[in-house]
């Protein structure tokens, strides 16, 4: 003998009508199209493309439309090392975005400036821009940008979208210093 | 060979490892290159860079690859560049459009100046940057300065920082079994290494107390 549990939405009680919170509406939608902006800056922006490919095919997750226009994306995938020449654009770029917006750190360049130890090389993005996930790897498989990827969705579900409309967060300094 | 060193009796031969090399005056560099590159049929300038000597005099040499096109034959010519800070040397863009950038990036990585370059800007670094680089006093972590954008400057409130080098340059060692080496720091009293228990064998030291042991 099967039994059934309903829950949710029933349309055979409810009606056309469904009772939830804001929030979670609007996490629900964000979550589920996250839109890349993909700031290939080196290497790692073979492994992005990779990632944008059938094989790993990040389409899974809703993210497959990545935007060349700051205006259309929500989620800036910095994958590359930063130089301090470039650094200015990142920014740009990271301001001309629009509300709500997220910055992911791909690969050890992104995240810290990798083995780029020199004068040349920004150490680390989040010195610039406010960064919601690092990944890790250098550089990162597919397949850890697809986890991160999906850690920023758990991070947006937990997000009080409603309340904050503007997030002005704040970046990072070098915090690594030799003792 | 032979030939050029009739022709240009100022040439002196220059130690190589490879392809025939000479040091020229920088007075007599333009007449010797274009010769070169006319009469000899060196055709192609293959690179062209510099060298900080650092305490020597003079301080700069500015080194020409030269190739030839036809005899597969290369050939290096290196010039003094005396002035420091502010070393000056000719540029040979009117003979090799190449040399255009190649001196751009000489100029911005050692400063030295190329008279009667067209466009002689910073290639790499950005406009306004204070330092060259690639001189020898100018250490690998950078130095404190302005980022290049103002926009850049007012949303974040940062400067360009030294690089934490984590007591770097990383290299692997010279000595020891070759199958253990690994690139290391080589400066590693300011971390965890000291803990290792094993750091007392000849191969786990950093390279730097290796090097001073030897
Ligand atoms: S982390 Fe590695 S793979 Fe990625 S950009 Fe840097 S050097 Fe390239």
């Amino acid at each position: 003998m099967t039994t059934t549990t309903e829950y949710g939405y029933n349309s055979k009680v409810e009606g056309e009508v469904i009772v939830s919170k804001a929030d979670a509406v609007i996490n629900w939608v964000r979550r589920h199209s996250v839109w890349p902006m993909p700031m290939g800056l080196a290497c790692c922006a073979i492994e992005l493309m990779a990632a944008g490919g059938s094989r790993f095919d990040i389409s899974r997750f809703g993210m497959e439309v990545m935007r060349f226009s700051p205006r259309q994306s929500d989620c800036m995938i910095v994958a590359g090392t930063v130089t301090y020449k470039m650094a200015q654009v990142v920014r740009r770029i990271y301001d001309q975005m629009a509300e709500p917006k997220w910055v992911v750190a791909m690969g050890a360049c992104a995240s810290t400036g990798g083995m780029y130890r020199s004068y040349a090389t920004l150490q680390g993005v989040d010195r610039i821009v406010p960064v919601d996930v690092y990944i890790s790897g250098c550089p990162p498989r597919p397949e850890a940008l697809l986890d991160g990827m999906m850690r920023l969705q758990d991070k947006i579900k937990t997000e009080s979208s409603t309340r904050t409309l503007l997030r002005n967060r704040p970046v990072r300094d070098l915090t690594f210093q030799k003792k | 060979m032979k030939t050029i060193l009739e022709a240009h009796p100022y040439l002196i031969e220059r130690e190589s490892a490879d392809w025939p090399a000479f040091n020229c005056p920088q007075d007599r560099l333009m007449d010797c290159l274009q010769s070169l590159q006319e009469e000899h049929g060196f055709d192609f300038l293959a690179d062209l860079t510099a060298i900080d000597h650092f305490d020597a005099q003079p301080r700069f040499e500015v080194v020409y690859q030269l190739f030839s096109t036809e005899r597969h034959e290369y050939l290096r010519i290196a010039t003094p560049c005396g002035g420091d800070p502010d070393p000056v040397c000719p540029s040979v863009v009117p003979l090799w459009k190449t040399a255009n950038w190649h001196e751009r990036e000489a100029y911005d990585m050692f400063g030295i100046e190329f008279s009667g370059h067209p466009d002689l800007r910073r290639i790499l670094m950005w406009d306004g940057y204070p330092y060259h680089p690639l001189r020898k006093e100018f250490p690998l972590a950078g130095k404190e300065v302005e980022f290049p954008d103002e926009g850049l400057r007012e949303a974040t409130g940062k400067t360009v920082l030294p690089a934490p080098m984590m007591g770097g340059p990383f290299h692997a060692s010279q000595t020891g079994s070759m199958a253990k080496r690994e690139p290391r720091a080589d400066d590693e009293s300011w971390n965890e290494a000291r803990d290792r228990a094993d750091i007392q064998d000849e191969e786990n030291l950093p390279p730097r107390e290796l090097r001073d042991k030897h």
